[in-house]
C-alpha cells in the first residue's frame, strides 16, 4: 500500500528535470486532500498526493460510489476540500473565490458526463460551442482557429465521425446514446481547454462503440494537446491509457471505511 | 445575455405547459386591465353626461335617486310636483335657465322625456357642449317627437316615422297609448350619454298621452272617444312634471338657491348639485369597484401562481441540465438568473398577449357596451396608471420567479456537477 503515489511515467526520469520545470509541466497536483460532504460525516476522499503531468490521459478506476465524481468535482473546482491543496495548471483553485473557480473551469476544462450529456432545448451546435457562451478565452481560441464556431464544431464532429449531412440539424434528443456523447465530446473539446474531465462516458456504449469512442477522443485531446483524466469501473480500457489509477489505492479514506466495515481485499 | 438567450431556448422547448401559463396570465391581465378601463369609463361617461346644469330638482327624495331617475334614468322617476311650484321658483332672479322634464314613459324600451324647447336650448355634457341635431328640427308640436341618435340607428326611424308610446319603463308594457300616436321631427347628433337613448315629446304630449288614461275621467272603453275629448280639453301648461334643471346667473349663488328650494314652503323639495350627487354615487359604487378590483388582481396572483407551480414542478427534471451548464463554466448566479429569467419573459409575454387581448376584446364587445350599459368604451393607448399596474404585475412575475431561482440556486451549489435524481 503506498500512502502516495506517483502517476508519472515510470519511465521518466524525474530527478534530472529542476523543481520549477517540473512543477510547470503539471496538469494537476492535488496534496494532503480531505474531503468530506458535511462537518460531522466522514470524509469521502483522503488523498495524500496525486500528480498528472501535462498532455496525459490517466485512467482513474474505482468501483460507483467510491468517491470518483466527487474527486472530479474538486479537480473542476466546483467542489473545495476542507482540507489540502488542488493545483491545476499552476493555479491553487482554493485560494479562488467561486466566480473565479467558474470562470477558470470554463477557460480550462471541458467535461463529459456519463450520459444525458446534452441539453435537450438546444441544437447540435449550440450545444457543443455552450462553453464559448461563458468563456470567452475559448471563443477566442476556437475562433483563431476555424473562423467561425460552427466551423470549428463542423471540424470537430467530422474528427469524432459525426459529419452525417441532417445531424447537425436533428434536436439532440433524437441522436442515439454513442452519438450525443460524441457531441458532449466535441463540446469538452471545443476552444482547446487545456484539460478534459470524462466521468464514466463510455458506460452507456456498447464494446464496439466504446473502443471507437475512445480512439476517437483521444486523438482529438492529442491534437488540442489536451490533458485527459477518465474515470470509469470498467478497467478494460485501462491498457489504452498512459497511466493506470486504482482510486482505493490512493484513497485513504476509503481504506479507513474498508477496514471498519471488515472488507477483505 | 447568454443566459437571457437560453431562457429563450429553454421556454420554446416547452411550448405548450409555457404557452398555457402565459395564456393563463394574458387572460388575468385583460380581466384586471378591462376592469379598471370599464370602471374608469363608466365613471367618465357619468361624469360627462350633464355639465353645465347646476341643480336639479325634483320631490323630496335621496340626491342619488333624484340624479339616477332623471340624468341617467337608471332608477324609478320620483313623485311628480306641481307645475305651479316649478313656474315660482323658476322666476327667481339667480336663475338663468331651466328644463323642465316629465319622465315615466317608453318607448320600444327607450325612455320617454317630456321637455320644451329649453332642453335642447340650454342642456348640455360632455365639456360644456350643446346638443346638436344630425336631421330635422327639435319638436315643433305636440304629436311632435325628436329621438336621440341611438333610437333612431336601432328603431330605423327617419324624420316623418310614427312612434307609439307606452306607459311605465321597461320593454313590455300592458298600457299602450296607441292612440296618440307621434311622428318624428328630427334626430339628435350622438352624445355618447342617455340622450342617445331617450325620445323626446313636448310636455303637453305627454299631458295629452296621460289625460285619456285617467279612468276616473271616463268610463268609456273606446280609445278613440277618449282621445278625442282629451285632445279637445288639454291646455298648455300640464299640471305636473318630475324634475326640472336650473342654469344659474353665477354659480356661486348654487347653494343658497338650493337651500331656498329644500325650504320650499307648498312642497317637500330636493335640489342636488350634480357633482355632489355623482360624489356621493361613487361613494356608493367605490365599494364594488374596489372589490372587482381586488377580485381582478387576485385572479392575476392566480395566474402566476401557476407560472410558479409550472417552474418548481420542472425543477427537479431540470437538474441535470443545470449540472451540464456549471460543467460548462455557468456559476450558480447564471442558472439563478436562469430561472428567474424564464419567469420574467413568461411572465412579460403574458402580459403582452393580455393587453393585445383586451384591444381585440374591446373592439369585438364596444358596441354590446355601448347598447347595454350606456357608455361608449374608446379605443386609447395605455394610461401611465395602466403601465404601473403591468409594471407592477411584471415585477411580481420576476419576485416568485426568485423562489424556484433560490431552490435551483441551492441546487447546484450541492449538486456541482454530479446529478442525484
Amino acid at each position: 500500500m503506498m500512502p502516495l503515489l506517483d502517476v508519472s511515467a515510470p519511465g521518466r526520469v524525474l530527478t534530472t528535470v529542476g523543481k520549477r520545470f517540473d512543477r510547470k509541466n503539471r496538469a494537476i497536483d492535488i496534496s494532503g486532500l480531505r474531503f468530506s460532504w458535511g462537518i460531522s460525516s466522514p470524509p469521502v476522499l483522503d488523498i495524500h498526493g496525486l500528480r498528472v503531468d501535462k498532455g496525459h490521459r490517466v485512467f482513474i478506476e474505482g468501483p460507483s460510489g467510491s468517491g470518483k465524481s466527487t474527486l472530479l468535482a474538486l479537480i473542476a473546482g466546483v467542489l473545495t476540500p476542507q482540507q489540502g491543496a488542488v493545483t491545476v495548471l499552476g493555479h491553487r483553485l482554493n485560494t479562488l473565490s467561486s466566480v473565479q473557480r467558474d470562470r477558470f473551469r470554463s477557460d480550462h476544462m471541458g467535461v463529459i458526463f456519463q450520459m444525458f450529456n446534452l441539453i435537450p432545448y438546444l441544437s447540435v451546435v449550440e450545444n457543443v460551442t455552450l462553453p464559448c457562451r461563458f468563456s470567452r478565452l475559448r471563443r477566442e481560441k476556437a475562433l483563431r482557429r476555424d473562423g467561425s464556431l460552427e466551423a470549428e464544431t463542423r471540424r470537430l464532429l467530422t474528427h469524432l465521425d459525426m459529419d452525417h449531412p441532417g445531424l447537425l440539424s436533428r434536436p439532440v434528443t433524437e441522436l442515439s446514446v454513442g452519438q450525443q456523447q460524441r457531441v458532449a465530446a466535441a463540446r469538452a473539446l471545443i476552444g482547446s481547454p487545456e484539460i478534459v474531465i470524462a466521468d464514466e462516458p463510455t458506460s452507456s456504449l456498447d464494446a464496439d462503440h466504446r473502443h471507437s469512442f475512445i480512439e476517437l477522443l483521444f486523438a482529438e485531446c492529442r491534437n488540442a494537446q489536451a490533458t485527459l483524466i477518465f474515470v470509469s469501473h470498467d478497467t478494460s480500457m485501462a491498457s489504452l491509457f498512459d497511466r493506470f489509477v486504482q482510486l482505493s489505492k490512493i484513497n485513504l479514506a476509503d481504506q479507513e471505511t474498508s477496514k471498519h466495515a471488515g472488507g477483505s481485499h | 445575455m447568454a443566459v437571457l438567450a437560453l431562457a429563450i431556448k429553454s421556454l420554446r422547448n416547452r411550448k405548450f405547459t409555457v404557452g398555457l401559463t402565459v395564456a393563463a396570465i394574458a387572460m388575468s391581465v385583460t380581466l384586471l386591465l378591462g376592469v379598471e378601463r370599464l370602471r374608469h369609463q363608466a365613471q367618465r361617461s357619468f361624469t360627462n353626461t350633464i355639465s353645465g346644469t347646476d341643480l336639479i330638482v325634483g320631490a323630496r327624495s335621496s340626491p342619488v335617486q333624484l340624479l339616477l331617475a332623471t340624468v341617467f334614468g337608471l332608477s324609478d322617476s320620483p313623485n311628480n310636483i306641481d307645475w305651479e311650484s316649478y313656474e315660482s321658483i323658476a322666476g327667481h332672479p339667480g336663475i338663468a335657465w331651466t328644463i323642465p322634464i316629465s319622465l315615466g314613459d317608453t318607448h320600444a324600451g327607450y325612455r320617454v322625456v317630456g321637455t320644451t324647447k329649453a332642453f335642447f336650448d340650454h342642456f348640455q355634457y360632455g365639456r360644456r357642449q350643446f346638443l346638436r341635431m344630425q336631421t330635422g328640427e327639435w319638436i315643433d308640436s305636440e304629436k311632435g317627437a325628436t329621438v336621440g341618435a341611438e333610437v333612431a340607428e336601432k328603431l330605423g326611424y327617419r324624420v316623418g316615422s310614427g312612434i307609439v308610446v307606452a306607459h311605465g319603463a321597461g320593454d313590455v308594457s300592458f298600457i299602450k297609448h296607441d292612440s296618440h300616436p307621434f311622428h318624428v321631427t328630427g334626430i339628435l347628433a350622438r352624445t355618447g350619454t342617455p340622450v342617445d337613448r331617450t325620445v323626446f315629446i313636448n310636455l303637453a304630449g305627454i299631458d295629452a298621452i296621460h289625460a285619456g288614461m285617467n279612468p276616473a275621467d271616463h268610463h268609456d272603453d273606446d280609445p278613440l272617444t277618449v282621445h278625442a275629448m282629451s285632445d279637445a280639453h288639454h291646455e298648455d301648461e300640464p299640471n305636473a312634471i318630475t324634475a326640472f334643471y336650473i342654469g344659474l346667473k353665477t354659480r356661486s349663488a348654487a347653494l343658497s338657491v338650493q337651500r331656498m328650494i329644500n325650504e320650499y314652503q307648498n312642497e317637500p323639495l330636493t335640489a342636488v348639485l350634480p357633482a355632489v350627487a355623482l360624489q356621493q354615487l361613487w361613494n356608493i359604487t367605490g365599494v364594488v369597484e374596489k372589490t372587482l378590483l381586488a377580485v381582478s388582481a387576485f385572479v392575476v396572483l392566480v395566474g402566476l401562481s401557476g407560472m410558479l407551480v409550472a417552474i418548481m414542478t420542472s425543477l427537479n427534471e431540470r437538474r441535470r441540465e443545470m449540472a451540464i451548464l456549471r460543467s460548462v463554466g455557468a456559476r450558480p448566479l447564471h442558472v439563478f438568473s436562469l430561472i428567474v429569467g424564464e419567469a420574467g419573459l413568461v411572465t412579460l409575454v403574458g402580459v403582452f398577449l393580455g393587453i393585445a387581448l383586451l384591444y381585440g376584446l374591446l373592439v369585438t364587445v364596444q358596441p354590446l357596451i355601448a347598447s347595454h350599459l350606456g357608455f361608449f368604451m374608446p379605443m386609447r393607448g395605455t394610461t401611465a396608471h395602466e403601465l404601473l399596474l403591468l409594471a407592477i404585475i411584471f415585477l411580481a412575475g420576476v419576485l416568485i420567479g426568485f423562489v424556484p431561482g433560490f431552490k435551483i440556486y441551492r441546487h447546484s451549489l450541492a449538486d456541482g456537477m454530479t446529478v442525484r435524481i
